[in-house]
């Protein structure tokens, strides 16, 4: 709940942000963020592309300053304890950022020794990823394809034993299976007591986190559990199946009190404008619209809101006009 | 295959050395249908859509688009398609207007026709305002509908959209959706790829690659009958991973 956001930051956090803002020329990359992060959490950004995701993370990893705002990362500060904090954070940033002309083997090797260890000390650490790519060791890591990409990079923010993990849209551009995969393995880092910040433009990852937070236009749109986002959803949603869907969203567009219409994989998710009424007599009614329109087979139920529906009402409503 | 379609591939195959990238694919795109290439990553799509495109020479079999050879009339071809990538396929750089201008006149277009389009272009997409601004300074949604726009500024028969929507937000993804159902609507087939698995619904077809071969085509419902799946994405994990992604699916 929001409760999470006016908290007073404790030194128990593993991550608290206060009123952080940045901008770059006419740009407010970041508007004023707010958010405690507790240890052994994975805690999920998820927004779109410019959203600020990328801005705050380098923040978090010391790599940018604030303009306003104060950042604490275990316990220490982002600006003034920055040497202390890096050597205990581990930082995988969006774009892949490993030496394409060195082998995967080489590329881990190079990490650990920036940190003054050796892949072979750290190995049980990493085994249960390192093994998935162990067989390509030789292979140059530009020719991996990429999920493995992903698992090397992972390997490589790691190999340190940070006590906390920034993933920056580790899966952007990574086929559905492969990020099944890697979300096991954050899964995996978490039960071992590690603390995941991670973004991702995918709504569909937000359930894999224990906290999300919504974030559009440098702000932050909303702060809580995956499953709580969705029942918090402030209109009757109905999901709308039947042929020509093309014309059926035109349909439906012209219902008196349709609020928004979407296609949703292969539903359409129709959002009324009356805050309260009853879902099942909405859904009668948009039946009954339907049928007068020529879509006398389409299927209206009521439905069960997600992240991505939140997430675009709250894009929608004015103070994220911005985005 | 039908004389009328809009793609056709027949055994169509790529070898890089020893690795064979694409794996003798045959199907055909209808003119005018969505059609959905999907496929994990390293499954071969890229490297068929680049023959597809004619910008890559196949091993063996053949391709034809828009009903010509894409080989031995890759000039005819390219003038027929247009394509977008999630990348490079704009020049940031330069402004919006400048970008309209550049792709139209590499398309052959008059001087007068580019201006006629860049207008009707600007307006539908709301973009009057923002023309004479650096496509670096707009937002990547704005930036993927600007270059769909372009793509489709010679009028091409077929278009080929690779990743169009990747990182876009969920308002801004469904917005480029009815730009496409728009333009096949208008008769254009479009030909597209996508991570994000609602959308394969969207499609009237899909493929789904694996390993360079075309393992299931049909549509979404064909499919999900076939797999006795609730969604694309399941059938998606179970042929990209039939060892255990059953499980990993739950």
């Amino acid at each position: 709940m929001s409760a999470a956001r006016a908290r007073v930051p404790s030194t128990e956090d593993a991550v608290a942000l206060d009123g952080v803002a940045k901008r770059f020329g006419e740009v407010r990359a970041l508007d004023g963020i707010s958010f405690t992060v507790a240890p052994g959490e994975i805690f999920g950004f998820i927004g779109p592309d410019g959203a600020g995701k990328t801005t705050l993370f380098r923040i978090l990893t010391t790599l940018l300053v604030p303009d306003a705002g104060a950042a604490r990362v275990l316990g220490l500060d982002v600006v003034r304890d920055l040497w202390a904090l890096r050597r205990r954070v581990g930082y995988m940033p969006g774009r892949f950022s490993l030496y394409p002309d060195l082998s995967v083997q080489e590329n881990v090797e190079f990490f650990a020794s920036v940190f003054g260890t050796t892949l072979k000390a750290e190995y049980e650490l990493i085994a249960p990823i390192y093994r998935q790519i162990e067989p390509f060791r030789e292979r140059r890591a530009g020719a991996l394809s990429g999920g493995m990409k992903q698992k090397l990079a992972l390997c490589c923010a790691l190999v340190h034993r940070p006590a906390i993990l920034f993933l920056d849209e580790p899966t952007t551009g990574v086929d559905a299976v492969s990020r099944r995969e890697f979300w096991d393995l954050l899964a995996e880092l978490r039960a071992g007591g590690l603390t995941i910040v991670v973004s991702t433009p995918y709504m569909d990852e937000a359930g894999r986190c224990d906290r999300v937070a919504l974030i559009a236009g440098g702000r932050i749109l909303r702060i809580d559990a995956p499953g709580a986002i969705g029942a918090a959803y402030p209109l009757p949603l109905l999901a709308v199946r039947g042929p020509r869907r093309f014309e059926l969203i035109q349909a439906l567009r012209r219902h008196p009190h349709a609020r928004s219409v979407f296609p949703f994989g292969d539903e359409l998710h129709y959002t009324d404008d009356r805050a309260g009424a009853d879902p099942a007599g909405v859904a009668s009614e948009v039946a009954a619209h339907l049928a007068s329109e020529g879509f006398a087979e389409a299927r209206v139920e009521p439905a069960e809101a997600g992240i991505e529906d939140s997430f675009m009402a709250l894009m929608e409503a004015p103070e994220g006009a911005a985005a | 295959m039908s004389a009328g379609a809009a793609i056709e591939a027949l055994g169509l195959t790529r070898r890089f050395g020893a690795f064979t990238a694409v794996d003798a694919i045959t199907f055909s795109v209808g003119r005018g249908e969505v059609f959905g290439f999907l496929g994990a990553n390293g499954a071969g799509k890229t490297t068929a859509i680049r023959m597809l495109i004619g910008v890559l020479a196949p091993t063996s079999g053949e391709a034809r688009v828009a009903g010509r050879d894409v080989y031995a009339e890759a000039e005819e071809v390219k003038r027929r398609i247009g394509y977008m990538s999630q990348r490079f396929s704009l020049y940031e750089d330069l402004t919006v207007r400048e970008n309209i201008a550049l792709y139209g006149g590499i398309y052959g277009l008059t001087d007068e026709e580019i201006e006629a389009r860049a207008g009707r272009l600007l307006e539908s997409l709301g973009f009057t305002h923002a023309a004479d601004g650096l496509v670096r300074s707009l937002p990547l949604g704005w930036r993927q509908k600007l270059a769909f726009s372009v793509a489709m500024i010679h009028q091409p028969e077929i278009v080929f959209l690779d990743e169009p929507t990747g990182g876009v937000d969920p308002i801004t993804r469904r917005q480029f959706w009815e730009m496409i159902y728009a333009a096949a609507a208008g008769g254009t087939t479009v030909f597209v790829t996508t991570h994000y698995m609602d959308e394969a619904e969207y499609c009237d077809r899909v493929s789904i690659m694996v390993a360079g071969r075309i393992a299931a085509l049909g549509t979404p419902d064909e499919l999900k009958r076939e797999f006795g799946a609730a969604s694309i994405d399941e059938v998606f994990v179970r042929l990209a991973r039939p060892d255990g992604g059953a499980q990993e699916a739950a």
